[in-house]
């Protein structure tokens, strides 16, 4: 079972904390401290498990790190979880928040938390792995967003305008000799 | 009024806040706006309020007032003022909380409503932060809903599911019936799920285990379909078909086969193709892979096959990749106990990763390598942890140095060797070893008569270079005393180094001295001196017979200061020292050396002793300082009286002694102490808090002061108490120290 998801700065500013088990404002705050202070004094080199989950449950607990850049995401998970099969899940989800933020980078994840949390909603749900088809995650996450409504709307339309694939206008028409042949349409009689 | 910020504003400002003070600023205004926006702002608005509370509560702020909110919006009909809610409430809200039982009701509305992403939202609160009430009121929606046709809702139903059952695991009975007809979806998602559910039920209940070993075929089936199945873009990772649904399966054929011959051979074949066929170039299929190994480990499989795993895993220990390596070792950790002969056969890559720079990976080779520590090769192995000791991290040296005590205890091939390796231990990391070490070694030289003279030889030898390391100074101290004898006399199996006795006292001196000295271990250098003055012939005797005559009754030392403080005219070196003297000569009816001392005794015994023994190359005590008394008021006296002791030229002793003439005692009373830069202090603990009135028994505490530079030495002491009804607070600095104090 993942006992909690944190995702903090090279500073140790939180971007996203889920945890899946009852803890208090206060035990939230210091387990993020403690996770961020073991997760720092890392070597760049070394293998991506770490002990020292004392503070969320038995000593059953490992942390699960991967720091890509500027941000660390952590998964506390117990011994009935693969150890190999957490890294696969980190490699799903950073891809699932790159489809869809496009090309996330920090500042998406700081200032759209709701939609990071619903996207990882639709991937571990109650501590366990629910879904990690991307395409469907991503595809839940459309069906969310008609729902939304009017207040979704400009939000949408900013990604339609992303997405929308205007043609090249060509610069330079080069027209040549060129043959046109007018077809014989019935309908323009 | 400073209006409200949009949550993108909002967040800005936080994040350009300098100082964690300014921020705080920031957000409790903000959230001022918050809370009277909740009690009678826009209710179209109030989710745009709620996330910004959500944000604040990430940060760690105070936002139990969103509370209701949350439950307020989840009521709402619109989507996305319940999904705002439904994000609160798995935030904010928890058990622990009575107000989380309030949202069961439009839980339950809304999971009977039909629209699948507000039936989605609800089950994913349900299963974050569902309590057994919940779970047991809502359990016939759920049940519904994993019977009906769409993928979307039906996964999340099945993981709800296995939530309930373990906070309520009476309704496995609901949900084990469907199981079985759910393994023949073609949905990934909601195979992953009824995996999960089935393992979930199957530790819960053995009459469920068996219940399911019918289903070990279906699974087969599933698990040859996904590793037989060419490239599909959808659930792959890396070129593996759905890896995750695979490592599931292979857990709980694990659970299936475990102990159960006909499910084993069902599943043997399988087991033996995913094994030999998995593409490992990528993480992926090393996941699958381990899983399997495990699982053939695990259940009656056939040897060939088990011989296969073994390998595999040890492979995997040569592999580049660290987090392989980690998995390996972790895995092989645990199938020591049940193949010890297939794991020791690859001890040696084990013990090469001893020599990692990844902490993690080195606390499981020495997890691996003290659990493959057996008779025939307990020397080899005691030589690489003993190497690996001198270099690991902090944290590891304990289980370290116990691993290795625990191994030789139980392999020493001779105790000669045993006791090398225990002294080995001790210097390297004596701080770590565990406080029953130091008795385990004394029983274990004691015992082994035809050593003592070469264990007392190791045991000086390595005392004289360290004396730091205390459970090694208690050993060494004990030994000395015991079979100091042997000592003086030349051992072959060591160095010849003749050892003098008075080497031998100067030593257990500096160890009496020493500040880094526990009481426990003085009571040992004390019990030993008395000891080798029995077994060392010589002028000491006379030494001692001589000075009998001078123990006069001196009552208590406290008493007799506070007296001389008072008088201020008596000569100061005899009292103490006669009465410590008394001090000391108690101590040898007392056969355990390391009763409580108290602190006033630590500044006079090797002065005594130095008298007692009578050793040529003592200085003569220098003449005594006065006393001087610094502080008065209202009855109560502070004054301070001087030792120098011999051997430490650096080192000043003040005894502060606190005596209280007036009619009301003094309670609480507290002294603090600062000194200039170049010089040291530490402060004792003082003997009381409290001195009653009428000159009642005074609170004495001792000061050390090491001034190696001979700086002129300034007191400065603060005092509080109370006294008289009233706390009283006083500063003052003592500008009148004598000189021969710090010169």
């Amino acid at each position: 079972m993942i006992k909690a998801i944190l995702i903090f700065n090279n500073q140790g500013k939180p971007r996203l904390s889920k945890f899946y088990q009852p803890h208090s404002g206060d035990a939230q705050q210091q387990i993020i401290r403690t996770t961020f202070h073991l997760v720092s004094k890392r070597d760049e080199n070394v293998c991506n498990f770490l002990e020292g989950g004392l503070l969320i449950g038995g000593s059953d607990n490992k942390l699960n790190y991967r720091h890509s850049a500027t941000l660390y995401f952590v998964f506390c998970v117990d011994s009935s979880e693969s150890e190999l099969g957490i890294l696969d899940l980190f490699q799903v989800f950073m891809e699932t928040l790159d489809k869809g933020f496009e090309n996330v980078c920090e500042l998406d994840l700081t200032f759209h938390v709701d939609k990071v949390h619903n996207i990882l909603a639709e991937m571990v749900m109650g501590g366990m792995v629910l879904e990690t088809n991307m395409s469907e995650i991503d595809s839940q996450n459309k069906l969310e967003k008609s729902e939304a409504g009017l207040a979704g709307s400009p939000a949408r339309a900013v990604s339609a305008v992303k997405n929308m694939h205007l043609p090249e206008i060509p610069r330079n028409i080069n027209i040549g000799d060129i043959n046109i042949k007018v077809p014989n349409l019935p309908y323009f009689k | 009024m400073v209006p409200s910020l949009k949550l993108h504003d909002f967040m800005e400002e936080i994040r350009g806040a300098k100082t964690q003070a300014q921020e705080r600023e920031v957000i409790q205004k903000e959230c001022a706006h918050i809370r009277a926006s909740f009690r009678d702002g826009d209710p179209l608005q109030r989710h745009r309020q709620l996330t910004k509370l959500l944000y604040v509560h990430m940060l760690g702020y105070p936002a139990h007032f969103g509370q209701m909110e949350c439950l307020k919006l989840i009521a709402s009909p619109r989507f996305i003022d319940k999904r705002v809610g439904y994000l609160g409430a798995m935030l904010l809200l928890d058990e622990r909380h009575d107000a989380h039982l309030l949202i069961t009701n439009s839980i339950k509305n809304d999971l009977s409503q039909g629209i699948q992403p507000v039936q989605g939202l609800a089950l994913c609160t349900l299963s974050t932060m569902g309590s057994a009430e919940m779970c047991r009121d809502l359990a016939t929606e759920v049940e519904k809903l994993l019977l009906q046709p769409g993928p979307y809702v039906r996964k999340k139903a099945i993981l709800t599911a296995v939530h309930m059952v373990r906070k309520a695991p009476e309704l496995s009975d609901i949900f084990l019936p469907l199981c079985a007809k759910l393994l023949h979806e073609h949905h990934h998602g909601i195979l992953l799920g009824t995996i999960t559910l089935i393992m979930e039920l199957c530790e819960r209940s053995p009459a469920a285990l068996r219940h399911f070993r019918k289903v070990v075929p279906k699974l087969v089936q599933i698990l040859r379909t996904l590793v037989t199945t060419g490239y599909s873009t959808e659930h792959s990772i890396s070129g593996i078909s759905d890896p995750f649904l695979q490592v599931q399966i292979l857990r709980l054929l694990r659970i299936l086969g475990r102990n159960h011959e006909k499910s084993s051979e069902t599943m043997n074949d399988l087991l033996a193709q995913v094994a030999t066929n998995t593409d490992t170039s990528r993480n992926a299929g090393s996941a699958v892979l381990f899983e399997t190994v495990l699982t053939i480990m695990d259940i009656h499989s056939a040897a060939g096959l088990r011989v296969l795993a073994v390998n595999i895993l040890g492979r995997f220990l040569l592999n580049s990749d660290k987090n392989i390596r980690y998995v390996a070792l972790t895995s092989l950790l645990k199938l020591v106990k049940s193949d010890h002969s297939a794991v020791q056969r690859h001890r040696p890559t084990v013990v090469e990763c001893l020599r990692e720079s990844d902490a993690s990976l080195s606390r499981r080779a020495l997890e691996l390598s003290l659990a493959l520590v057996n008779s025939s090769n307990v020397r080899s192995m005691t030589q690489e942890l003993q190497a690996f000791l001198e270099s690991c991290p902090p944290d590891l040296r304990a289980d370290c140095a116990s691993g290795i005590l625990l191994a030789a205890e139980r392999f020493a091939p001779t105790k000669r060797w045993h006791i090398d390796t225990i002294l080995h231990v001790l210097t390297t990391a004596g701080t770590y070893v565990r406080d029953d070490a130091v008795a385990n070694l004394t029983q274990l030289i004691g015992g082994a008569q035809e050593l003592h003279a070469y264990s007392v030889h190791r045991l000086y030898h390595a005392l004289a270079e360290d004396i730091s390391q205390q459970p090694l100074v208690q050993v060494a101290t004990w030994c000395i005393g015991e079979y100091g004898d042997f000592l003086l006399e030349n051992c072959e199996e060591t160095e010849p180094l003749q050892v003098e006795e008075e080497e031998v006292m100067a030593l257990l001196e500096k160890v009496l001295q020493s500040h880094m000295s526990l009481p426990a271990t003085r009571g040992y250098a004390l019990t030993a001196l008395m000891k080798l003055s029995t077994r060392i012939q010589g002028d000491t005797e006379a030494a001692i017979l001589e000075k009998m005559p001078l123990v006069e009754h001196g009552g208590p030392q406290t008493d007799e200061e506070a007296k001389e403080s008072r008088d201020d005219t008596a000569p100061v070196p005899t009292e103490p020292q006669t009465s410590k003297l008394l001090d000391l000569l108690n101590l040898l009816d007392d056969t355990s050396g390391d009763t409580q001392q108290p602190p006033s005794l630590n500044p006079s015994p090797e002065g005594a002793l130095v008298h007692l023994l009578d050793l040529p190359c003592a200085p003569p005590p220098p003449a005594p300082i006065p006393n001087l008394k610094v502080f008065e008021r209202e009855g109560v006296q502070l004054n301070l009286s001087f030792t120098r002791p011999p051997g430490t030229p650096a080192l000043l002793l003040i005894t502060v002694t606190t005596t209280n003439s007036s009619e009301d005692e003094v309670t609480h009373f507290i002294c603090q102490a600062a000194v200039p830069k170049s010089v040291q202090l530490q402060l004792e603990a003082p003997s009381g808090n409290t001195v009653p009135a009428q000159d009642g028994p005074p609170i004495t505490q001792l000061f050390r002061i090491l001034n190696p530079n001979k700086a002129p030495l300034r007191l400065k002491l603060r005092l509080t108490y109370n006294h008289f009804g009233q706390s009283v607070q006083e500063i003052f600095e003592v500008n009148n120290l004598p000189v021969k104090t710090w010169q």
